[in-house]
């Protein structure tokens, strides 16, 4: 166990790196998404445009924080505040470098995957409490892909359990000193990145916002600085379960020469920049092909992985003891 | 499943494509030179107005945005005692230049004619008005047409036989 000599400004580190870097992949996020299609992007504001986050967040902030009458109040306010305390939550747990953890907790993998199960109140509420059949469409939606995809989300990770024998995620990246979890581990890798997309609700599985069917499907009433805190909640989400694919089969931050935290956030960084790939170059299935998708052939694959993980690591393990 | 990966790479490729993009303040796209933009009126080689104000442009406008007044000076020549553009109503169309029987109305590749003041956009004459035939150097609409004005008599346009004299019968 590594706790940290620091513990109050390692938590504020990760909040403020983080919260930083979601507020940087607004920018990054358009400037990527321009580059692959031919264009420049925000390019205006400071340099290579890197400001734009600043102007948006001002006139975000400075918009009418508006409440539907018809809404329901309460439950309204605190939809967006749910997802941002749940994916912060999260950023406890993952380990940055060696030393540097908020918490350095022996079921992490398992308290990641119950908050991010807790992040599907946040839509649920946002698109039930808006009072709005697009909102709840979206809302539905939501609900139901974020249930069907954490099915197989955490039992793609198993094998990377039982490889590590371990929950925790310091001991994970330890067990991959001499190989990533990667390559023993391709299918559960493949399988996690799907679900780590539909977790997050981006492109190509943004159904429960398709901007084209349900105007902007749970947050279509939400305004100023709560519909920023969805937009916030969303990067997050991003850059949360790119430094867990990195963590979980990517090493984390081993890697030569260059140091622990460097080698980190670049598998991170180009990860995200991998979601917004994603983003630019697929279209969005309808919804019973994501439906099907997801049920009929991630989950039986997900099983198997793990069936096959579980017993080449029983046949391996005879002479040891567990 | 190929096709997605295919897609990806595809996508991933147009990074090191030329962007489209023109930085437009600091770079200027091409325009051609019938690029329809702001509305001008010509002159003649001479330095005379070519309009002869009569108002077919304002008759064909789609949006009526062409008010103009025609009026006459002492030698006979037609021409407009105010030529007014209302640019918050143009569409920029060209029927105005299509319809000028004397060249004198014509479209320029200039679109930068933002304003603060919606009163703004609408040009007087003197703001219409340049000083040179645009895009018709040679042409001189009252020396090539028959008509009779100050200065020049029936006969004496170019490329013009003298008028007939009807009190003989010889040929």
């Amino acid at each position: 166990m590594m706790i940290s000599p620091y513990p109050v400004a390692t938590i504020f580190g990760v909040l403020i790196v983080a919260l930083t870097i979601a507020a940087g992949l607004i920018w990054l996020e358009r400037r990527l998404l321009a580059l692959w299609q031919d264009r420049y992007g925000p390019n205006r504001v400071g340099p290579f445009g890197l400001f734009q986050v600043m102007a948006d967040m001002i006139k975000i902030f400075f918009k009418e924080d508006w409440i539907p009458p018809f809404a329901d109040k309460t439950i309204f306010v605190i939809a967006p505040a749910i997802i941002m305390v749940t994916v912060l939550m999260s950023f406890a747990v993952l380990p940055i470098a060696p030393g540097i953890v908020v918490s350095d907790l022996n079921v992490g993998v398992l308290f990641i995957l119950a908050m991010s199960s807790l992040g599907v109140y946040s839509v649920a509420l946002a698109g039930w409490s808006s009072d709005n059949k697009y909102s709840l469409l979206g809302a539905l939606r939501a609900a139901a892909q974020m249930l069907s995809y954490e099915v197989f989300m955490g039992l793609s990770i198993m094998g990377v359990v039982l490889l590590a024998g371990s929950f925790n995620l310091v001991q994970i990246i330890d067990a991959q000193r001499g190989l990533w979890f990667v390559i023993p581990q391709f299918l559960g890798f493949v399988l996690f990145l799907i679900a780590g997309v539909a977790e997050t609700r981006r492109l190509p599985f943004d159904l429960p916002e398709a901007e084209s069917e349900l105007v902007a499907g749970f947050h279509s009433e939400y305004s100023g600085m709560k519909f920023g805190m969805f937009f916030v909640g969303e990067y997050l989400g991003i850059t949360l379960i790119s430094s867990l694919i990195a963590i979980l089969f990517l090493g984390g931050w081993l890697g030569p020469i260059l140091p622990p935290i460097v080698w980190f956030l670049l598998k991170t960084f180009l990860l995200i920049c991998f979601f917004i790939l994603l983003r630019a170059s697929l279209p969005r299935p309808r919804f019973d092909q994501l439906m099907t998708w997801g049920w009929k052939v991630m989950l039986p694959l997900a099983v198997a992985n793990l069936l096959v993980t579980g017993a080449i690591v029983v046949a391996t393990a005879q002479g040891r003891s567990f | 499943m190929f096709s997605i990966l295919q897609t990806m790479w595809n996508v991933f490729l147009h990074m090191f494509h030329r962007r489209v993009t023109v930085q437009y303040p600091e770079e200027k796209p091409y325009l051609a030179p019938r690029y329809r933009g702001r509305i001008i009126l010509s002159r003649d080689p001479d330095g005379g107005e070519r309009c002869v104000a009569c108002y077919l442009c304002a008759a064909v406008c789609p949006v009526d945005c062409i008010a103009l007044q025609a009026t006459e000076d002492s030698s006979g020549r037609r021409y407009p005692e105010f030529f007014r553009i209302n640019f918050s109503r143009c569409i920029f169309c060209g029927f105005c230049e299509d319809a000028c029987p004397t060249y004198a109305i014509q479209l320029t590749p200039d679109f930068e004619m933002g304003e603060y003041h919606r009163p703004n956009l609408v040009y007087e004459k003197e703001d219409l008005l340049i000083n040179g035939p645009g895009k018709y150097p040679g042409y001189n609409f009252w020396r090539v047409c028959g008509v009779q004005i100050g200065g020049k008599d029936k006969g004496e346009s170019e490329r013009e036989a003298a008028p007939a004299d009807v009190h003989t019968l010889l040929p």
